[in-house]
């Protein structure tokens, strides 16, 4: 081959490795909402029916309307979005507090605060499920939201911080100490000078926590105990065994929990990334 | 999204820096030390860390020597101390083996698959065009937002018996090879999520699914700190593919890999939302891992707390010990001091 050929013949190659790539992470996404804009027949079928050609509404409207468990969907996506927000309100607020000053102060106690945060997050947290569960109940939050939003916060805490205090670390000090000079303030430096320049980071965390949160199906399936208050994954699992498997509504039960996280991810998946191995690739 | 950052910045807004303006203005004169500022800011945190992380991991610890059952649970009963006994139940039972086998199997499979393909993936990326990597990088960050749940859903509807494309995939491939290859031609009705082992089977398409899309974004982003100039003179001296990736990709995105290992060995230790949709909840014993055992012994009539506890403790353990060299390794790249 010549050396042109060559260079052609990479280059299909490549293109037609990230296209191959490309659907297999795709496709289940994509038989998840075409399955659950499909008629039952075409969705009990042994054929491959690769889109549906009589699109229908049904099983979006069916779960939005009859719901399962006795409630409709919105229910349960209300519940989701309570607990995810409560989270990322409360926890965005701690973590950029403890970020500030583990990256601004250097003070006693720093690195085992630090060393504390990295090994903490080493737990697994479904082997603190059982003395959560223990004393939630003992707190009286047992079968509330509150509950739930409590152990989010905790689960997402020492991430948040991880993640937050390189953004922090990353604001030059000249800046405050600029405004310092100037007259302002500790909050005002804070307030007008450190937190826009953090906030995409902040944006970030509070992303990460609130799909964590939004996620989480152990702790909703052990501390909510009426149906009235279960979250998106714990409703989903009503939908098996119902006479018979009904694919239809299961599908559109996932694609709109799932469509929410595909936009956030889309939006913020740079910061996202490097946030998530900041340390690693900080140079 | 657009609200997020909103309600972030009202969050941020009402209780804490507010008040600080009121009450104390640090280093301006008023009561507060200079000194005791960052350990103001810290406060809420380490108060969340210890309470709902810390502190629950020693009642873990305790309550894996005792017998917790439903009149503990209701408050009318103390926990009895049982000693050892959870533990040399657990070490007797079956079960609890056939879990930790799955377990550890599950996880060093998962972790070096995602890690491979995630690591071609990203190779990849970083040698398409700009078109193409954003349409390949759009593609796989779908797969990665899926919530577990949904993950589970979708892939036990892949796998279905009797209307899943899977099977009508492999029904597909001509009889010959479908014999030589799997020693059967006809797939109508195959039940994937009956054994164990297939169960593991598509859990681990699930998961690794699910999952390589971070680990090539990571890699991507780790590619693109790389000078080029390498590169070039790798190049130059005619040195392969794989020599130059032995050679100066793999050395110099070390770090890089060692946080991807660790986070990916944590999260495949202890998979739960998938496994439970594949398997419909905690039925099929035999296709238990640590986790779902630990929750089945805790929450399924009649709730033995004390071995679920004690569970959860040996997977910790496992967890801590596979994690240790790498957060040593951790502790020392980062600056913490």
């Amino acid at each position: 081959m010549t050396p042109l050929a060559r260079k052609r013949f990479t280059r299909i190659a490549l293109n037609s490795a990230g296209v191959l790539v490309f659907l297999f992470a795709i496709f289940p996404v994509y038989w998840m909402v075409s399955t659950s804009f499909k008629a039952n027949d075409q969705i009990f079928t042994t054929d491959f029916i690769p889109f549906p050609t009589h699109f229908t509404f049904e099983h979006v409207s069916q779960v939005l309307t009859e719901g399962v468990a006795g409630n409709s969907i919105w229910v349960y996506m209300r519940n989701s979005a309570v607990v995810a927000l409560g989270t990322v309100l409360v926890g965005s607020l701690f973590a950029l507090l403890a970020a500030t000053a583990v990256a601004r102060f250097r003070f006693k106690g720093r690195t085992s605060f630090l060393i504390t945060l990295l090994v903490v997050q080493m737990i697994p947290c479904e082997a603190l499920l059982i003395p959560l569960f223990l004393n939630v109940r003992r707190l009286g939050l047992y079968d509330q939201l509150l509950g739930l939003i409590v152990i989010q916060v905790g689960l997402t805490l020492p991430f948040g911080i991880w993640m937050l205090r390189t953004f922090v670390a990353a604001v030059p000090k000249s800046l405050e100490e600029a405004a310092w000079i100037d007259g302002a303030s500790r909050f005002t430096t804070f307030w007008k000078v450190l937190f826009p320049l953090v906030a995409p980071g902040l944006v970030a965390t509070s992303i990460f926590s609130f799909i964590t949160a939004w996620n989480d199906l152990i702790f909703a399936l052990v501390l909510m105990k009426d149906t009235a208050g279960y979250t998106m994954p714990v409703a989903l699992q009503f939908f098996f065994g119902q006479r018979g498997t009904d694919w239809g509504a299961i599908m559109a039960t996932s694609t709109l929990m799932t469509l929410p996280v595909i936009a956030f991810f889309l939006v913020v998946q740079r910061r996202m990334v490097s946030g998530l191995v900041a340390g690693a690739v900080k140079g | 999204m657009t609200n997020t950052p909103t309600l972030a910045r009202g969050g941020g807004d009402t209780s804490a820096p507010r008040r600080r303006r009121g009450s104390r203005r640090p280093g301006r004169g008023s009561g507060l030390p200079p000194w005791a500022l960052p350990y103001l800011l810290l406060v809420p945190g380490i108060v969340v860390i210890a309470g709902l992380l810390l502190y629950p991991m020693i009642q873990m610890f305790v309550m894996s020597f005792q017998k917790i059952n439903l009149r503990v649970i209701r408050g009318v009963a103390e926990p009895e101390w049982v000693g050892l006994d959870n533990y040399t139940q657990l070490f007797g039972n079956d079960i609890f083996w056939s879990s930790l086998r799955n377990t550890l199997v599950f996880a060093a499979v998962t972790v070096s698959l995602t890690l491979a393909l995630g690591t071609a993936v990203g190779v990849l990326l970083h040698r398409l065009g700009r078109g193409m990597s954003t349409f390949v990088i759009v593609g796989i960050m779908c797969a990665w937002a899926v919530p577990p749940v949904a993950q589970g859903t979708i892939w036990r509807w892949l796998f279905d018996a009797e209307a899943g494309i899977i099977n009508w995939a492999l029904n597909l491939l001509p009889d010959g090879l479908s014999t030589l290859l799997f020693g059967r031609a006809d797939w109508t009705g195959e039940p994937w999520l009956n054994d164990a082992w297939s169960v593991y089977l598509v859990l681990v398409l699930t998961v690794v699914w699910a999952s390589f899309p971070f680990v090539a974004v990571s890699v991507l982003a780790g590619l693109k700190g790389i000078p080029a100039e390498l590169y070039e003179a790798a190049r130059v001296d005619g040195s392969t593919a794989w020599r130059t990736f032995r050679k100066i990709t793999f050395p110099l995105l070390k770090p890089v890999f060692a946080v991807l290992t660790i986070l990916s060995i944590i999260w495949d230790f202890k998979v739960f939302s998938q496994l439970y949709v594949l398997l419909n909840g905690p039925t099929n014993r035999d296709a238990f891992n640590l986790s779902l055992f630990s929750f089945a012994e805790a929450f399924k009539a009649p709730p033995k707390m004390g071995t679920g506890a004690a569970i959860a403790v040996v997977l910790t353990v496992i967890l801590l010990l596979v994690t240790a060299v790498y957060t040593r390794q951790m502790v020392k790249q980062e600056d913490l001091t």
